[in-house]
């Protein structure tokens, strides 16, 4: 099975399938039965920079996402001797899991539930660390722990919570801190003290780790900015920003540039997660002024989109407080900017008042009313308890109640709000049916494109979600085919970009669009209506350099028309019998069965 | 890393007075002419632990497996620490000659170094991750 589906996504997608499918429809992914998993793969540890994948069942698309986050968990938990966490079933109260090796411990929470990121971190430190000091007193200072843990976000279960790691990492797409919480899973830490697996050819691995630090050593952009030169570039120069719910996607605000973020903000200019070269994260704290004291990284490019000019902000000092205020609540930043953004724009329109507001004056622009509405959404208190449940199901409820169609606002794509890279203006990586056809939906790290030698795009990041390796030190500059050597000097084993791209990448798409389509008990989704952009995305940019350009509607049409013969889906966007059968999925035919008719 | 961001090596700072070469009852510690670190010799080492109590940095600890103490030894003075961080373009460590420093002012316990650090980084703001 691991030859097929190697680690992190694709094997979380197949441990999903072959446990849950036929279950699926009726399973709620906030329920007692959703299966969390904390998959890393075969790369890490070994790749530079660790990173680790969460799945389950996603309380926003009702599919399957896989989510990676940075950090030593995975590394920790390979040390440790485990090839993934695998969660089921609920705990009766709060409860945390450590692990030492061996040792595992379920252990009571109660004190840590309900705090926030920072302090959720700190005393975990602090308790793992005694442990370990009591357990194993002669071993003389222990380094702490690696863990994941959510917010109260995830403990009140919002729908836009993330899986956290250190303050700002976080799991965000898919919406798996709810799923931690409906679990009462305050976090998992472990601490492992045995070495990596053993590799194929140790030489070969050692030689390409080089040749990966290299290739970092030399990314002056990520080195000296990471992603935080964006918040400037992706609107000036591309036009893809969000911009007040998206109404916009440029603007020339030099007040936003990343040399005020430099040298206003950054207390830090260099650090990583285990072993990378391009030490891309910062970290940012604003030292004077209403938020003076606010941490957070980077904030890299999403955090300063959807938190940034898609509220109307435009001061890095009020885009790092909010950035820091959504890591201690254990919020998504793009799900949670996304659906604020949403908020303000029904509050311009008259749609919402101040009243169904609970009396936020929701103006673009307004850090301080945006720290207010991210509380409330992170704790479920009044309008927050609705806009909790995500851009999508929000919509759907607020034009029930006002009489209006207000799903022409929400820019998603099946439950999961859009990344920050727009399509419109056609000079972002975005394309026009990236979000349209993404097994992740909204996910703009897992993007589907039409390519000329019958591979579709998105089984790269299937790849990379898999190994489970960075989309930033694995990319940019490395020869296409590196991650494959990478892996077959690992596992001694013989993978080509072709034989993935056809067998175990394949296999996973088309496991991931069934149990997409097969949907849950509240929301299910029609390709015909929704593998398409949100309908914002064909309204012409009215601002910027590429004023007037729009994605277009029949092209779009054809090229998701398109993009089902390529992968081997119907007319109707449902995976055909002859294409699952020669993949040897026959469960997943069987399951899709009643979808056909 | 007790505080993200706030990350150091812990390793053997090479005290004048070496306290841990002292303390050890079974002579399993010495010192390196050639680059005066501390070497372990495995086989007199019993992993007892006295040279962690009496490190003021509680810096050495005990390998998982085979349970002897592990110390930075500097690797016979091409230590491949600082090789990476040259490479890499940090320049954060470098090879310096020995000299008549109060090395044993470096020799802190993790949560003291943390603590530093962050204050250095957060201000004020850093009491509360301590």
């Amino acid at each position: 099975m691991l030859k097929n589906y190697i680690g992190g996504r694709a094997l979380a997608t197949k441990i999903l399938c072959d446990r849950l499918i036929s279950e699926w429809e009726e399973l709620d992914p906030l329920g007692p039965d959703n299966v969390l998993l904390f998959l890393p793969g075969p790369l890490t540890g070994f790749f530079p920079g660790g990173r680790v994948c969460v799945s389950g069942k996603s309380p926003q698309s009702n599919g399957v996402v896989g989510s990676t986050v940075g950090g030593e968990f995975g590394v920790e938990l390979r040390c440790a001797g485990y090839d993934g966490v695998i969660v089921t079933g609920q705990a009766e109260r709060p409860v945390y899991v450590f692990i030492k090796d061996s040792d595992v411990d379920i252990r009571d929470a109660s004190r840590i539930w309900g705090k926030d990121g920072k302090e959720t971190n700190t005393l975990l430190n602090k308790e793992c660390r005694r442990l370990l000091s009591e357990r194993y007193s002669r071993h003389g200072e222990w380094k702490e722990p690696a863990k994941l843990y959510i917010g109260p976000a995830g403990e009140n279960k919002v729908r836009t919570a993330v899986v956290m790691a250190k303050w700002t990492h976080a799991a965000g797409y898919g919406g798996y801190g709810a799923v931690m919480g409906s679990k009462n899973l305050k976090a998992v830490a472990v601490k492992g003290t045995g070495p990596l697996p053993e590799v194929a050819d140790l030489g070969k691995v050692k030689r390409l780790i080089n040749v990966v630090n290299k290739n970092a050593y030399e990314n002056v952009l990520w080195r000296r900015w990471g992603t935080g030169g964006g918040g400037y570039s992706f609107a000036a120069k591309t036009s893809s920003e969000p911009v007040r719910n998206w109404q916009e996607e440029w603007h020339d605000e030099k007040s936003y540039g990343v040399d005020q973020f430099e040298s206003r903000l950054w207390v830090k200019q260099s650090w990583s997660d285990f072993g990378c070269g391009t030490n891309c994260m910062k970290i940012a704290q604003v030292k004077s002024g209403k938020f003076k004291g606010a941490i957070t990284d980077n904030p890299d490019y999403e955090m300063e989109a959807y938190l940034g000019p898609n509220l109307g902000i435009f001061s890095p000092e009020e885009n790092v407080f909010l950035a820091s205020l959504i890591d201690d609540l254990g919020l998504c930043g793009i799900q949670t900017g996304n659906v604020m953004g949403f908020a303000a724009e029904l509050f311009q329109r008259g749609i919402l008042s101040k009243d169904d507001l609970d009396d936020i004056e929701l103006k673009w622009g307004d850090a301080e009313a945006f720290a207010k509405l991210a509380k409330k959404i992170a704790l479920r208190e009044g309008i927050g308890n609705l806009l909790a449940e995500g851009t999508y199901r929000a919509a759907l409820k607020i034009g029930k109640m006002k009489g209006k169609d207000v799903l022409q606002y929400a820019i998603q794509s099946k439950g999961v709000g859009i990344g920050a890279h727009g399509i419109r203006s056609g000079k972002d990586f975005s394309t026009e049916i990236g979000y349209a056809c993404s097994v992740q939906c909204g996910d703009h790290t897992s993007i589907t494109d039409l390519s000329a030698d019958g591979i579709v795009g998105e089984v790269w990041a299937v790849f990379n979600d898999s190994a489970v390796c960075c989309n930033f030190s694995g990319g940019f500059g490395l020869p296409r085919g590196l991650k494959f050597d990478f892996y077959n000097a690992v596992t001694g084993l013989e993978l080509t970009r072709d034989k993935w791209g056809k067998g175990g990448g394949l296999k996973t798409l088309q496991m991931q669009r069934a149990l997409l389509l097969l949907g849950g008990p509240d929301l299910k989704w029609n390709p015909k209506v929704h593998d398409d952009n949100p309908s914002r995305f064909y309204e012409p940019l009215p601002s910027g350099p590429y004023k007037g350009k729009a994605a277009d509607r029949s092209s779009v049409k054809e090229s998701v028309q398109e993009y089902y013969e390529e992968i081997g889906w119907d007319e109707n966007g449902i995976p055909k019998s002859e294409t699952l059968k020669k993949l040897g999925l026959e469960d997943v035919d069987k399951a899709l069965k009643k979808l056909r008719k | 890393m007790l505080v993200p961001g706030a990350d150091f090596p812990h390793l053997c700072v090479q005290c004048e007075d070496y306290p841990c070469v002292n303390a050890c009852p079974f002579k399993a510690l010495s010192i390196s002419k050639k680059t005066s670190a501390v070497l372990v010799n495995d086989k007199k080492c019993t992993g007892c632990g006295k040279c962690i109590d009496v490190c003021p940095g509680r810096i050495p600890h005990l390998h998982p497996a085979n349970k002897k103490i592990v110390i930075c030894d500097l690797c016979n003075g091409n230590p491949q620490c600082v090789k990476v961080c040259q490479e890499g373009g940090w320049n954060v460590l470098k090879t310096v000659t020995r000299g008549e420093h109060p090395y044993r002012l470096y020799a802190r316990k993790p949560e003291e170094q943390t603590r530093n650090l962050a204050i250095k980084l957060y201000g004020d703001k850093a009491e509360e991750f301590i």
